[in-house]
């Protein structure tokens, strides 16, 4: 049985970001997209799947199109290089290793471009590179599928009418463009690390499709940001194996076995933190890997160097002063301090910007439950599961109120 | 996921084409379905009569109500549905894009809303 919905998550993103290549614009790429699929579930029933079904995909979807075009002899609002492909002249450009590999990232680079503004670029970034659905990034985004529909038709018109091109920019442009692909990768690796919705709580080939592109970035232009970026994919991935018991439920830092961490990928995460650190000014990825090293230092969690970790995260909540930052440096001050001292921090959060965060209603919950607190950590608990979608968290919210109420 | 792509123009379009455009147009939309088909997107179609050949119906009070046409008059109106499979909203989009008369009305994109079954 050939399971073509699981290859279609698995491979949608990569084929489509050819197609764009090859065809020159995402109208003629989708319509590619699904042609190649139709042809696939007609076809691979009988021939059974080919040994490279991505450049399989890839090419038929080009040739239908192709084929079609002929057929209907739209040439004059082709561009030149897809005119010479339909006069069949030769085959487009060498379909190498280097140039599939690089597709998804000219994508992310046209995703991110600067004359789109920065929600459209999240929103494309998720349905065409990591295949999430209209509806799944409003549910993520908490906003219309309507709206959300709406600003990616936008952002595609806009790419096509502006001519954006579709390239991984020259280096001179990098520090402009950087902020924002380092951002999207780091977006797709978390859908794939805590998908905000449904059963899996890891969709692994994003978080590995994410670790790809950040060492390609590293290996095409080695900027210290690309790295400590790298550094802290790698290290969240090293726990991934840790991060769910066998019955597929949330286990939180604490509670992990670090014999399950992977060590290679942390010796190799702290070797670029190293170097990415050695590169001032340090930015907030750098810092956030650092501060990951500090966690998989230690040899078990009461081992954990709180006083270092705090540190670190009042240098983060000074380069980057948002409220998800300050709620992670008020529980670092809670582990070195004590639970009131998180608390207090915790609190004015709660009333302001995070009060339908989920994760700072479950922070302010631990903390509550560790000061004995247990009826406020009860109530603070169930405001955690009212707004919490994913299953695995849910379950976990859910053990923690049943152990309270023995 | 199933979306229902209503057809609006403005029938003054359609009178002011000649007999060819109109055929021209007919063929083209025909097409157009058949291309949907072929793509698996096709559940089904159909054109509408004008709101003057429409009657509206009500019960109240365990009576049957039947009164004529449209409440008001719109430049555009419904002519026609087609009911699509698609993956997502913007692949609904898409495809309701290439239907032929996008070009002078306007296709009103809505995802079928999945009544829960009461317990």
């Amino acid at each position: 049985m050939i399971d073509l919905d699981r290859l279609y998550r698995q491979e949608r993103g990569r084929v489509l970001a050819s197609l764009i290549r090859l065809l020159g614009g995402f109208d003629l790429a989708e319509e590619a997209l699904a042609e190649a699929f139709l042809a696939a579930a007609q076809q691979w029933p009988q021939s059974g799947v080919p040994a490279n079904p991505r450049a399989w995909l890839v090419s038929a979807g080009r040739f239908k199109i192709i084929d079609r075009l002929r057929r209907r002899s739209r040439f004059k609002a082709l561009s030149p290089e897809l005119q010479r492909q339909i006069e069949g002249e030769e085959p487009p450009m060498p379909e190498d290793r280097e140039t599939i590999a690089d597709d998804t990232l000219r994508l992310i680079f046209t995703c991110c471009h600067p004359a789109l503004p920065g929600e459209a670029q999240v929103a494309m970034t998720l349905r065409e590179v990591c295949g999430l659905t209209t509806e799944e990034i409003a549910t993520a985004f908490l906003a219309k599928p309507a709206t959300i529909a709406q600003r990616i038709v936008r952002a595609k018109t806009r790419i096509r009418d502006a001519n954006l091109p579709y390239q991984v920019p020259e280096p001179a442009e990098w520090p402009e463009r950087l902020d924002a692909v380092l951002h999207t990768i780091y977006l797709i690796f978390n859908e794939g690390y805590e998908a905000s919705h449904g059963e899996a709580l890891l969709r692994r080939e994003l978080s590995q499709e994410a670790i790809r592109l950040a060492r390609l970035l590293v290996t095409l232009h080695p900027d210290a940001e690309a790295e400590g970026l790298l550094a802290l994919l790698l290290l969240h991935e090293a726990r991934a194996a840790a991060r769910t018991d066998a019955a597929g439920d949330l286990v939180l830092l604490p509670d992990q076995d670090r014999s399950w961490w992977n060590t290679d990928l942390i010796a190799e995460g702290i070797a670029h933190a190293r170097a990415a650190l050695a590169r001032p000014p340090v930015g907030i990825y750098t810092l956030q890997a650092l501060i990951a090293s500090e966690h998989m230092r230690a040899g078990t969690a009461a081992a954990t160097d709180w006083n270092a970790i705090a540190d670190l995260y009042a240098l983060l909540a000074s380069a980057d002063p948002s409220p998800v930052v300050a709620l992670n440096r008020a529980v670092a001050i809670a582990m070195r301090d004590g639970p009131e001292a998180g608390l207090d921090l915790i609190a004015p959060l709660i009333a302001g910007p995070l009060a339908a965060y989920r994760f700072a209603h479950a922070a302010k919950a631990d903390l509550l439950r560790r000061a004995e607190r247990w009826s406020e950590a009860r109530d603070a608990y169930q405001a955690a599961l009212a707004l919490t979608e994913q299953t695995a968290e849910r379950r976990y919210l859910e053990k923690r109120l049943r152990e309270m109420a023995d | 996921m199933r979306y229902l792509c209503l057809v609006h123009f403005d029938v003054n379009i359609l009178l002011a084409m000649t007999p060819e455009e109109r055929q021209d147009l007919d063929r083209r939309s025909i097409a157009y379905d058949e291309e949907l088909r072929r793509r698996g997107a096709f559940l089904r179609s159909d054109a509408l009569e004008g709101p003057d050949a429409a009657v509206l119906v009500r019960r109240r009070d365990g009576k049957t109500l039947a009164s004529d046409g449209p409440y008001l008059e719109t430049k555009e109106q419904m002519g026609g549905f087609i009911l699509i499979e698609a993956r997502d909203l913007n692949e609904a989009v898409d495809l309701a894009a290439g239907i032929p008369i996008a070009a002078f009305g306007t296709i009103e994109v809505r995802p079928v809303y999945l009544i829960p079954t009461p317990p």
